[in-house]
């Protein structure tokens, strides 16, 4: 039972639904929509919301849960000496006999006891399909039965469907709240388990980052050193070189295209500085890798300097370029807010266009400028492809430019990119450095959407 | 032209410009004309100013007035459509010749506008931004004792001088407006322009900006545009009537508001239009 | 000195003369430094655009010359003959049989045999490198389609490897070491040889449109990632699309102004600023571990990304109503229609261009994204053609991301050459968006 055919199905039975609906409220109006309360097809969205939105339900809960609780079954069907082990080993004895059932290749042997939990699971898996879309053909033709039992020309469908579709209005905007909440709980829930291993104030303080964890507690490089102060310098440092290319060009083009540019000139630059934006940054992650990074070190060899070939520099310029934009767009929006009184008023003293500029404009819109940065800077800290790409691997306290740093974003990638059993300390601490990074661009982003909100309440 | 019904004709109160004094021309405008884009604004105006003396513009709204009154610091220029054509003399050079720089006439010929716009500075730095600007003072000293001087001539010192660090948008109407007046003071222009700088303002500001008008007449010339015929009568010593860009009438405000030559003017100053 | 005092004192008048002069001086003097400032400011603000349409036009010309190779392949006509003592000894036609017939020694025969010379173990090996792994399965895809062609000698057209591509497009050249190349002397010269009879062709490269992903840089293609990407696509339009006009309609036409809708907004403009690797941190922590969905599979991929482009469309859409004046929502209360058809029948299908722009821009950043979806596993090495969005799959950005990590130089031009595949779809679509924006939104 495939997921579409079952989605096929169901769909089937709602525009089913929808014509019955509707033919029915014509027959009980004997054969004129004049005397129904609403429109036939009310009528029949009526009947097909009743079939759809139950099925629909099932179709989604069941699925997502469908596999948790099989496993949760077979889980606890295995003889008593493995449940009594030791909880990584279970993880790897669940892996194995979810790879035999679908036929990828296991980690160890197969011993009779893994072969016939894999074929529980897959029997239980094949079962609890057919149970499913069995289930959603009973609802959904109840449903249409009941639904179509209600209708009689007095029914006032439209009402009933149109508060059903509010209803699904507020659950839609619902999400985006539950994203917030999911992305929190989820980073919370798994930065406790990695803090049940590792203490916060290793973590927040430590100066040596060297993520290693055993899979046995006689392993080699059994000691691992969680302390992010290394990665939050490395961010911080990469950021602020990308700042330094951004801030100037960016807010000087604004003023330019703001104070300067004649409109045609405005209206052919603005959209060329925006493709900087849609660029994806995979692409400047190769562009760093491949011409910039190459570059600055032939240049570092030419001048006798020693400049590594993942520099934070590189990296930092290639960033700086991609935030070019965001400084830019946001700075012409809050100079072109300040009120045109302010420049006459400047000019009529006698001033010229760059002392107005200077002294005046800028003083005024620099709340709003100064939120254009901090927004940048947010985005700069998030950013990660460039930095995966360009960027180091290994963990270096520095503030030198030329040296290779890496970065909480990078960081997270290398930690979870890889055969990683999840429970390890190695893998939650990627979700601990994610909790950070969030908690960090969140409160960026705040106070520079407040700075900005309160400069344009100013002006309007 | 027959007997005109004047009873409905606006009180000159003015102080009249006194006989003697042989008045010398500020500025000598011939033949102006304005476009913005293809519309043309100003038709053919012939105008004097005259030194140390209040000249009132008035007219109907949208007749040219504040457009004339712009050409005359040149601040048309900082509209890209627009066009200024004819002879603008300030004190026998065309200003808009190669001989007269902007930023230098600006310094001369000052401006206060409708709308008060003070910049979201302290009152002190509102005042000292001329000055520093062009380089009229620099040191700490030369500039306070231009803040002061400035806002008593704008009879404001009294109420400001032990705040002068607070923003000066935070004044009322009409104090923001006396600090816009300092301001432009404070650069020692010879020439005030005002683009109706009452009518934004209670009546009570309206009589001491008007008080303080008649003060400034001493040491500078003002143009004032305003849409009050009772206000020029009250401030001013000459009167230009405009209408639809055209200059109808001009002369004494006594004169103009009591025998007018032109039938439009009365029109106008007895309330038939406008 | 008393006399000099007494002449210095001025009439009031005077003073103010004098003042005013002494003013118009400074103002003059200033005015040379003051304009030599202006037009150094505005030459500093002429100087930052420049720099950065220079830093665009370094960009694309750096990704445009290093990915043009990449559409050329070098390919070698040889004469193949189908042995059928080689490929099916006992005539049986049995499938297994073509499939797994030595096919390689074919191939490497009739390269051999052009020469003759040649004996040594060495150095045969060292010849029969330049033809492509792809060769012998090219064959092997025929003859298992087509056993008639068994005993025939047919005219092949068969890749050549990777590395003597790059020395027919002079990209190796024996100015470096040998000892630091790959193609050594003996080989180029073979090489040359070839290229002398008449048997080396450059072709455009069809395989880097019709292959997937695969370990040797002259039979990869962006055929999988292309298809991961559609799927991918699809997923997050089906889900973001919907539900975001739903909660923009919402929270722009229904909802009471209350705290409620105040914080569900603030938090709306906070995920779209949100980086994009938590929400992979999010998919993974969720939907991959918590739920179980297959790792890698374009359907998880696109339920990441549809919440990540979410905050997008619903600002987009939201603004797009917000343009529809309040006057159509009145006329048509008027005439008796309720709140929801109001939205439906009238304001929805105005507002639809600014939503529908909105979309496709929520999308083209969609289809950049690479970091989420490193996170949830697609970035292993698929080999397959997705089929559905269940099958695990790759997308082009990660794509990119894994050539660009390979060693390989051959690997080089085709990253660049997958960058501009990419770069001209993301063109199209925001040139769809704005020609959209053009056409169909009215300004009020």
């Amino acid at each position: 039972m495939s997921f579409t055919f079952v989605l096929g199905a169901l769909i089937t039975l709602t525009v089913a639904g929808f014509y019955l609906g509707r033919s029915r409220s014509l027959a009980s109006a004997g054969g004129s929509a004049v005397r129904l309360h609403s429109r036939p097809h009310y009528y029949g969205y009526f009947v097909a919301l009743w079939c759809g939105i139950p099925t629909l339900l099932i179709l989604g809960v069941w699925t997502m849960f469908q596999t948790p609780i099989v496993e949760m079954i077979v889980q606890s069907n295995l003889p008593e000496r493995m449940l009594e082990g030791d909880p990584a080993q279970m993880s790897l004895v669940m892996n194995d006999i979810r790879n035999f059932a679908s036929g990828n290749i296991t980690s160890g042997e197969i011993t009779p006891a893994v072969q016939a939990a894999a074929d529980q699971y897959t029997s239980l898996l094949q079962v609890s399909g057919l149970a499913k879309f069995v289930l959603i053909l009973v609802v959904g033709i109840a449903a249409i039965a009941y639904a179509r039992g209600k209708i009689d020309p007095a029914l006032r469908a439209r009402n009933q469907v149109e508060k059903t579709m509010m209803a699904i209005l507020i659950v839609c905007s619902v999400i985006a709240i539950l994203t917030t909440i999911g992305i929190v709980m989820s980073l919370v829930f798994e930065s406790y388990r990695f803090f049940e291993k590792v203490s916060p104030v290793e973590f927040l303080f430590g100066l040596e980052w060297s993520p290693q964890t055993a899979l046995r507690s006689d392993q080699v490089g059994a000691s691992g050193a969680f302390g992010a102060i290394p990665l939050f310098v490395g961010t911080l440092l990469i950021s602020f070189v990308a700042m330094c290319v951004a801030g100037p060009i960016g807010l000087l083009s604004a003023i330019y295209m703001a104070e300067y540019a004649p409109l045609k000139v405005r209206g052919a630059v603005k959209p060329l500085l925006e493709v900087l934006a849609g660029i994806p940054t995979v692409v400047y992650g190769f562009f760093a890798a491949l011409t910039v990074a190459p570059f600055l070190r032939d240049q570092g060899t030419f001048l006798g300097l020693d400049i590594s070939s993942e520099s934070a520099l590189a990296a930092g310029l290639v960033m700086g370029i991609m935030i070019i934009p965001f400084v830019s767009s946001l700075s012409d929006d809050v100079i072109n807010a300040v009120p045109q009184s302010l420049r006459e008023g400047s000019y009529g003293l006698g001033a010229t266009k760059s002392e107005t500029i200077k002294r005046v404009i800028l003083p005024a819109a620099l709340p709003g400028i100064v939120g254009s940065f901090m927004l940048a800077i947010s985005r700069a800290i998030g950013e990660t492809m460039i930095v995966v790409m360009a960027a180091g691997l290994g963990a270096n306290l520095t503030a030198n430019p030329l040296e290779a740093v890496t970065t909480v974003t990078v960081q997270i990638v290398t930690l979870l990119v890889g055969d990683q059993e999840f429970d390890s300390a190695k893998t939650l601490a990627a979700f601990a450095l994610g909790l950070v990074l969030f908690c960090v661009t969140l409160c960026l982003n705040i106070i520079a959407m407040a700075v900005v909100n309160k400069y344009r309440e100013q002006y309007d | 032209m027959g007997e005109i019904d004047m009873s409905n004709s606006v009180q000159v109160t003015a102080p009249v410009a006194s006989a003697d004094a042989a008045r010398e021309t500020k500025f000598h405008t011939r033949g102006v004309q304005v476009f913005y884009g293809e519309k043309q604004a100003l038709f053919d105006v012939d105008l004097d100013i005259y030194e140390n003396e209040v000249t009132a513009l008035i007219g109907p709204s949208g007749c040219g007035k504040s457009t004339y009154l712009r050409t005359l610091n040149r601040m048309n220029d900082t509209i890209d459509i627009c066009r200024v054509k004819g002879k603008i003399e300030l004190d026998g050079t065309d200003i808009y010749s190669d001989k007269i720089d902007v930023v230098h006439l600006r310094a001369r010929v000052g401006m206060v506008f409708q709308k008060p716009n003070p910049f979201p500075k302290s009152i002190y730095e509102n005042i000292a931004y001329g000055p520093r600007i062009h380089g009229i003072a620099t040191s700490k000293e030369d500039i306070d004792q231009i803040v002061e001087e400035s806002l008593t001539k704008a009879s404001l010192w009294e109420e400001v001088k032990d705040r002068l660090e607070e923003p000066g948008t935070g004044l009322s109407g009409g104090q923001q407006q006396r600090l816009c007046i300092a301001r432009a003071i404070a650069v020692q222009p010879e020439v005030i322009l005002m683009d109706e700088p009452c009518s934004a303002l209670d009546p009570i500001a309206t009589a001491r900006i008007e008080e303080l008008i008649d003060e400034l007449r001493d040491n500078f010339t003002i143009v004032i545009v305003t849409h009050s015929m009772q206000q020029a009568a009250r401030v001013s010593q000459r009167t230009a009537f405009f209408h639809l860009g055209d200059l109808v009438e001009v002369g004494e405000t006594g004169k103009i508001f009591t025998t007018p030559r032109d039938q439009r003017t009365q029109d106008y100053i007895t309330g038939r239009f406008g | 000195m008393t006399d000099a005092v007494m002449t210095d004192v001025q009439t009031p008048d005077q003073m103010r003369r004098d003042r005013a002069a002494h003013a118009s001086d400074a103002v003059r003097r200033s005015l040379k430094k003051r304009y030599a400032a202006e037009a150094r400011f505005r030459a500093y603000g002429i100087g930052a655009v420049g720099l950065a349409l220079a830093c665009i036009v370094i960009l694309f010309s750096t990704i445009i010359s290093s990915g043009l190779p990449a559409f050329t392949q070098s390919a070698i006509t040889l004469n193949v003959e189908l042995k059928q003592d080689v490929i099916d000894p006992e005539g049986t036609r049995d499938k297994s049989t073509l499939i797994n017939a030595n096919y390689r020694k074919l191939v490497f025969d009739t390269l051999l045999a052009e020469f003759p010379d040649v004996t040594s173990r060495r150095d045969k090996r060292a010849l029969t490198a330049i033809l492509s792994s792809g060769a012998a399965y090219q064959i092997q895809q025929m003859v298992t389609a087509d056993p008639s062609l068994i005993g025939q000698t047919l005219e092949l057209s068969l890749p050549v490897a990777a590395d003597f591509d790059l020395y027919n497009k002079g990209v190796i050249t024996k100015e470096t070491d040998e000892s630091d190349r790959r193609v050594s002397n003996q080989q180029m010269a073979w090489f040359d040889t070839l290229k002398e009879r008449g048997i080396i062709e450059s072709e455009f490269n069809t395989t880097f449109f019709t292959n997937a992903d695969s370990r040797e840089p002259e039979l990869a293609g962006i055929l999988g990632a292309a298809m991961g990407s559609l799927f991918t696509m699809l997923v997050t339009l089906a889900l973001s699309f919907p539900i975001g006009v739903c909660a923009a309609v919402y929270l722009e036409e229904f909802a009471p102004k209350n705290r409620l809708t105040q914080i569900i907004e603030v938090n709306i403009n906070n995920l779209a600023a949100v980086p994009s690797i938590v929400f992979g941190l999010l998919g993974l922590a969720v939907f991959i571990n918590f739920f179980g969905l297959p790792r890698s599979a374009p359907l998880v991929g696109g339920m990441v990304l549809a919440l990540m482009t979410l905050p997008t469309i619903i600002i987009a859409s939201r603004a797009a109503l917000k343009a529809v004046p309040p006057s159509i929502r009145e006329a048509a209360l008027g005439l008796g229609a309720s709140r929801m058809q109001v939205v439906t029948h009238h304001v929805l299908p105005l507002a639809m261009p600014g939503i529908l722009t909105g979309t496709i821009i929520g999308m083209a950043q969609a289809l950049g994204e690479t970091a989420p979806l490193l996170m949830i596993g697609m970035v292993a090495f698929i080999v397959d053609i997705p089929g559905s969005i269940t099958d695990p799959a790759t997308v082009l950005p990660v794509q990119v991301y894994l050539w660009a990590d390979s060693p390989e130089r051959a690997f080089v031009a085709r990253t660049s050459a997958a960058i501009m595949v990419l770069l001209t779809f993301l063109i199209f679509m925001n040139a769809l968006a704005v020609l959209l924006r053009k056409k169909f939104e009215r300004r009020w």
